[in-house]
């Protein structure tokens, strides 16, 4: 690790317009990279993962610092709209306090006063922290180029370790989130070696909401750090979706889960490891929508 | 290489700096502009030594480039006693022994004035929250928490 020195030579260019950066894009023909908090890229930088010969500041183009709430269209979180931001934003807080949940278990305040929800996907890790969220929320990409705009679900974005759908010359313009179903609770559930923002081991969210059968609920599950991808894990979903709740379900769920996961061992936990605890943390976080789904009922 | 002109007020004092590329805050400060109160932990972002506050918001400097900090309002440790009177948060580290080797000391100061400033009256928890990132190798945490208690005390009496 190249620690202590400097970051490498690069030239920083700073888009105004979507003009601007795709002008750059096609000079610098695939030695550029985008730079929106920059809290992965100087880092992968530093360590000499990538070495772009042009850094394009993204942050200042048309609607990325958007940040807004309707019944009608969700909620819309621009490219460079920072952690810290998007938790201490009153609509977040009282629609999707899951987003919240999840953004406080990232990094420490300081490094969230820069990073984004975007780039926290865009960046590809297995272990992205904003993920699981993500995905049982059915957060949808609109992703843009020169002549070209796409909305891809956030089930497909995901490729591997590092890779995304998103092409290099592609930029994630927002992230909508679909108006939440009515009533739903959910909880993001991180297991790490510390409290101080450390990567996660294993990471659960689950979120449910009533059916139209009184006392049944649909389900979602998602994981990160446990397979090449943050993942769903629909055969848990099923088990639990439509069924009447109890603890016996909610274990075979875990399992279920567990079965779903994929892990490595890495320095932080062996992949048995995570594999049992993609079970207890599983459990653990679908007894606690429960409980709130019961206190909603009342 | 091209460099960048940039404008940005630090400590209250303007200054423009022409900066490449690839230069970050924490170099600016330390290096061309002499403020060496922030300090060189990991460049990493990983140890908070380096966190300033950029408008208004504690940022790991090591983690910002200076071309992103243009028209950036900057404080760093060096400016937050005011008329040669120490910020509530100074007096309370030294009271409390907040501060043993002193590396970790301008970052804690400056994540905990931007803990009050947003929240006045934090709990421990919150205090541990607004602090994590943010490594004492002395590990003299118990005492540094002491200390932002003790600020907020002394500080919402002075605002009484």
């Amino acid at each position: 690790m190249n620690s202590f020195t400097g970051l490498p030579a690069f030239e920083y260019k700073k888009a105004k317009t979507p003009g601007d950066l795709f002008q750059i894009v096609e000079k610098e023909s695939g030695d550029f990279r985008f730079l929106a908090g920059g809290t992965d890229l100087f880092l992968q930088m530093r360590n000499g993962v990538c070495s772009p010969t042009v850094v394009v500041d993204i942050k200042e183009l048309p609607g990325m610092r958007d940040l807004a709430y309707s019944e009608e269209d969700g909620l819309r979180i621009g490219g460079a709209v920072t952690i810290n931001r998007l938790a201490a934003h009153s609509h977040v807080i009282k629609k999707y306090p899951l987003l919240v949940e999840a953004a406080r278990s990232m990094a420490s305040y300081q490094l969230c006063s820069r990073a984004t929800l975007a780039g926290n996907l865009c960046n590809g890790s297995p272990a992205a922290d904003m993920a699981p969220a993500s995905l049982v929320l059915d957060a949808k990409l609109e992703l843009v180029t020169a002549d070209d705009e796409r909305a891809v679900p956030i089930e497909s974005f995901f490729h591997g370790p590092g890779e995304t759908e998103r092409k290099p010359e592609e930029f994630l313009q927002a992230v909508i989130f679909p108006v939440p179903p009515p009533d739903y609770a959910a909880h993001y559930l991180k297991l790490g070696r510390n409290r101080a923002g450390d990567l996660a081991i294993v990471g659960v969210a689950v979120l449910a909401y009533p059916d139209d059968v009184p006392g049944k609920y649909s389900w979602k599950i998602a994981l990160a750090s446990v397979a090449p991808t943050p993942i769903r894990a629909h055969e848990a979903e099923k088990l639990l979706s439509g069924e009447v709740f109890s603890n016996n379900l909610a274990e075979q769920a875990a399992e279920a889960a567990s079965q779903a996961s994929n892990p490595i061992d890495d320095v932080r936990a062996s992949a048995e490891y995570r594999r049992a605890m993609v079970r207890t943390q599983t459990l653990q976080a679908i007894k606690a929508v429960h409980a709130d789904l019961k206190k909603e009922a009342k | 290489m091209s460099f960048h002109t940039i404008n940005l007020k630090i400590n209250d004092v303007a200054h423009t700096a022409s900066v490449e590329g690839n230069l970050t805050l924490l170099e600016l400060l330390r290096e061309r502009i002499g403020l060496t109160g922030t300090k060189n932990g990991c460049f990493s972002g990983e140890c908070g030594a380096c966190t300033v506050l950029m408008n208004g918001e504690p940022v790991n400097s090591c983690m910002v480039l200076a071309a992103e900090a243009d028209g950036a309002r900057i404080l760093t440790v060096e400016g937050l006693a005011e008329n040669g009177r120490m910020d509530a948060l100074q007096e309370a580290f030294i009271e409390e022994t907040g501060t043993q080797c002193g590396f970790c000391t301008p970052g804690m100061l400056i994540s905990a004035r931007a803990l009050l400033d947003r929240n006045p009256n934090p709990s421990e928890e919150e205090i541990k929250q607004a602090l994590r990132g943010h490594l004492c190798r002395c590990t003299g945490y118990v005492r540094i928490i002491r200390a932002v208690q003790k600020a907020a005390a002394l500080e919402s009496r002075r605002a009484a």
